[in-house]
């Protein structure tokens, strides 16, 4: 524990991050000159970022930007190729996705990736998978262990997905549901998982305004519930400027701005990344 | 006609024993292990070395075929399978192939190609069904068949290493972000698969007391066809498949001609692929344009 104390106060200091003061309370993630190359291209450079245990961070920037590079190699998808990744205080260099999902994060997809021919409810106890105790022989004997640890199992999948007013449709098979609901139900099968920190891929890809709003109480409400921390990547810049505490932008894979909704709204740089250079604005420099 | 059918059925439980390994290892790795095959060789060797070299008692036989054969399964797996994960497939069904000669040739090396006669595990009566004769080992085979698909079905529907296994069957990368040990779920499903050989090995050792280092071969393509049969990757559909090859052949040698058993067999094959690609239980899926 003293360690961790002592790692924090000499990162804290390093001028790439926020000042302390900004930081909620003790980081759960500090990320620091983070940067990964495919063959020859650098995808993502000199990446720095700390998330505090009960923050919601934003990752926002064009398409291409290098969002979703960093979401692998924050969960070990990609290992990096420089940089440490710091995840309450441990560093995660030699875990692998396993280990970092074990450690603490947890994420949900782009593109949905919800095992279809699964229900709802096992979806979730996919999540709960390293929660639940029982061995290879007890499964298959179906022995007293077996009928109790799947009776917590199942009671926990319903008590989280009645958080989203998802109980009824535990029977469903999860590639029948509708479209929020399947968005929702990654959400619900990563928090299965007892993330300390919540990645977000695109939550509201493909909502409307009102599934929106909804999606902003939900995150909302998960970070109150259960006092995690929330990064996610979005396009939709009511939802971001709406709920983020902290901003970061990235363009060609290295940030460009950082900081509030205000300041990254009046920020030229994001301006310009997002609309493009005015062809006549004079003396600025790429 | 009665007996026709019963040892029918009997066929085709061993091969959906056989089958059921292909269709869970195609189903969560992808890929047609043709060494399943050979596995079941192992398993009857294993059984009769233990029985006719070292007196064992019968059960206690089996069990050691399906303990070794389980170890040879995820040894295989390790050592050849999983460096080539990310490979293509082609790559890992020659590899596949390659292993099935290994284990061959390593069997005709310690066993000879003599054939050994197969001791019977197996010391019942058999049963008297209304004027018809029906082999002990015919109705333990159908038995064994059944506990097997039942229990299977349960664990991979009720149990979390059953989820696991059909959560990395649809998607590895997911499943291993939400924790789910990828390597180590494959490796119990070849441990399964290569178990049930060894078991469907004495059984059809039992019932055709020849053994030689070629054995599991053509049962094991049998097996494989009516894995494709029945839709591979789905166990019920390797279930039913196997018992209807089974019922196939042994008609097709009792009515038409035991020479072209065989050729029935494929080409009953042939015309259920030609109707309905994916198999009898096979589900088409439809590609996201």
């Amino acid at each position: 524990m003293a360690n961790d104390k002592e790692q924090k106060l000499v990162r804290v200091q390093s001028p790439n991050f926020l000042p302390e003061k900004e930081l909620k309370n003790a980081p759960i993630l500090e990320v620091s000159h983070l940067g990964i190359d495919f063959g020859g291209l650098t995808a993502v450079d000199d990446f720095n970022m700390v998330v505090g245990q009960t923050e919601i961070c934003g990752l926002i920037g064009p398409n291409g930007a290098g969002k979703t590079t960093v979401f692998n190699m924050l969960t070990k998808v990609y290992q990096p190729s420089r940089g440490t990744i710091m995840l309450a205080g441990k560093d995660t260099h030699s875990m692998n996705t396993i280990q970092v999902n074990q450690a603490g994060i947890a994420r949900t997809f782009q593109n949905i990736r919800l095992f279809d021919k699964l229900t709802v409810e096992d979806n979730v106890k996919i999540g709960l998978h390293n929660s639940i105790n029982y061995g290879m022989f007890e499964g298959i004997f179906r022995l007293p262990g077996y009928w109790k640890e799947e009776k917590k199992s199942h009671e926990k999948a319903l008590e989280l997905l009645s958080l989203f007013d998802m109980q009824d449709l535990a029977n469903d098979y999860a590639g029948s549901l509708p479209y929020g609901a399947q968005r929702r139900l990654e959400i619900v099968r990563a928090l299965a998982t007892n993330p300390k920190l919540l990645l977000l891929d695109e939550p509201a890809a493909g909502m409307n305004p009102s599934e929106t709003q909804e999606l902003m109480d939900n995150i909302r409400k998960i970070r109150d519930v259960f006092g995690i921390a929330v990064l996610l990547i979005e396009h939709d810049m009511n939802l971001v400027m709406g709920i983020c505490e902290k901003i970061v932008v990235l363009n060609f894979g290295k940030i460009i701005a950082k900081g509030t909704p205000s300041e990254i709204q009046s920020n030229p740089e994001v301006i310009e990344a997002y609309l493009g250079k005015a062809a006549t604005t004079p003396g600025k420099e790429a | 006609m009665l007996s026709y059918l019963i040892n029918g059925i009997s066929l085709g439980s061993v091969y959906a024993i056989i089958a059921l390994g292909y269709t869970m290892v195609y189903g969560i790795a992808k890929m047609l292990n043709f060494a399943h095959g050979d596995v079941i060789m192992i398993g009857g060797y294993m059984a009769f070395c233990s029985s006719s070299y070292l007196g064992w008692p019968p059960i206690i036989c089996v069990l050691f075929s399906i303990v070794v054969c389980t170890v040879l399964g995820i040894i295989i797996e390790k050592l050849a399978y999983k460096p080539l994960r990310a490979a293509s497939s082609l790559a890992v069904l020659i590899t596949a192939i390659g292993v099935s000669y290994f284990l061959q040739n390593a069997a005709l090396l310690i066993w000879s190609s003599n054939p050994k006669a197969f001791p019977n595990l197996i010391n019942l009566p058999s049963l008297q069904i209304g004027g018809t004769q029906i082999s002990a080992v015919a109705l333990i085979t159908i038995a064994a068949c059944i506990v097997i698909m039942i229990v299977l079905t349960l664990f991979t529907n009720k149990t979390k290493m059953g989820k696991a296994m059909r959560a990395v069957s649809e998607d590895k990368g997911a499943a291993q972000l939400m924790g789910i040990n990828v390597n180590g779920t494959i490796s119990l499903t070849f441990a399964i698969g290569s178990g049930l050989a060894a078991i469907a090995g004495v059984l059809l050792c039992t019932a055709y007391p020849t053994l030689m280092p070629t054995t599991g071969a053509m049962p094991g393509i049998k097996a494989f066809t009516a894995a494709v049969f029945g839709g591979i990757g789905s166990i019920p559909g390797a279930m039913i498949g196997g018992i209807l090859l089974g019922i196939i052949e042994i008609f097709a040698k009792a009515y038409i001609s035991t020479q072209l058993s065989d050729a029935i067999v494929f080409a009953v094959l042939i015309i259920v692929l030609i109707v309905k690609p994916t198999g009898l239980l096979g589900k088409k899926i439809a590609e996201k344009v």
